[in-house]
């Protein structure tokens, strides 16, 4: 991997949205967050809240059933994220 | 708009009736209503939250409605969804088709719930006697939504 980040990804900030069992584990409906990573994408986001610790490690570990949209599509996880971008994660859906 | 999303209830008659309007190639219409019942894995319920994800909500929905489209012969859809606070015996959602013959109408009801219910961002939380759960999902609606696979 190189050291130098491209200067077109520098400075990458997404809006975080937290729902039902998420937003209540993690004490927060949402935030905004500098992404660190030279390739922004949901999978190094996930990463990123992981490297935090618990409850963020736990919540997110591999494993655990939750989907993440972009603007509010359901995106994988090498979706690569612009800044100003709404990311909300998702636990298993309960409608109906 | 066939989808709506809304914390009041809804009369199931009237939504009907004005889906079938004054078209005169509707042969069928079939619908489904889910309301919340006052047990859930062996717990008495004695009241449900319904949250959403304001905006993808709406957005999720009618992509299914689209697809239902696409799919079956239909003529129109509708769905209505409450969230908020309800309690056992409240209606939950309404889904609504209606088509030329029974067979597109039944089978599109079908699928929309079984999209909905893998695919719509709603989430239910219970309150029982031994405090509030959000309720888990369920293999069997992934498996329900599956058998619509192409």
């Amino acid at each position: 991997m190189p050291d130098s980040v491209p200067s077109s990804l520098v400075g990458v900030t997404v809006n975080l949205v937290y729902l039902a069992r998420l937003r209540e584990a993690f004490g927060r409906s949402g935030e905004r967050l500098a992404l660190g990573s030279a390739l922004p994408t949901v999978g190094a986001l996930v990463a990123q809240l992981c490297a935090r610790g618990d409850p963020w490690s736990r919540e997110l570990a591999p494993g655990r059933a939750f989907r993440v949209a972009v603007n509010h599509e359901v995106a994988g996880r090498e979706v690569v994220l612009r800044d100003g971008d709404e990311v909300a994660l998702l636990p298993p859906v309960t409608g109906g | 708009m066939p989808v709506r999303i809304t914390e009041d209830d809804f009369d199931a008659g009237r939504e009907i009736a004005a889906l079938r309007g004054i078209d005169r190639r509707v042969g069928a219409v079939a619908s489904f209503i889910g309301t919340v019942r006052d047990v859930n894995d062996e717990a008495q319920v004695l009241a449900m939250t319904l949250e959403h994800y304001p905006g993808m909500t709406e957005k999720a929905l009618e992509a299914i409605v689209e697809e239902a489209r696409g799919r079956f012969d239909i003529l129109d859809a509708l769905v209505i969804h409450r969230v908020g606070d309800l309690k056992p015996t409240d209606q939950i959602v309404l889904v609504a088709v209606t088509s030329a013959h029974r067979g597109e109408a039944f089978d599109a009801c079908r699928f929309i719930m079984d999209y909905l219910k893998t695919r719509a961002p709603f989430w239910k939380r219970e309150q029982t006697p031994a405090g509030a759960r959000w309720v888990d999902a369920r293999a069997s609606d992934d498996e329900a939504a599956a058998r619509w696979k192409p």
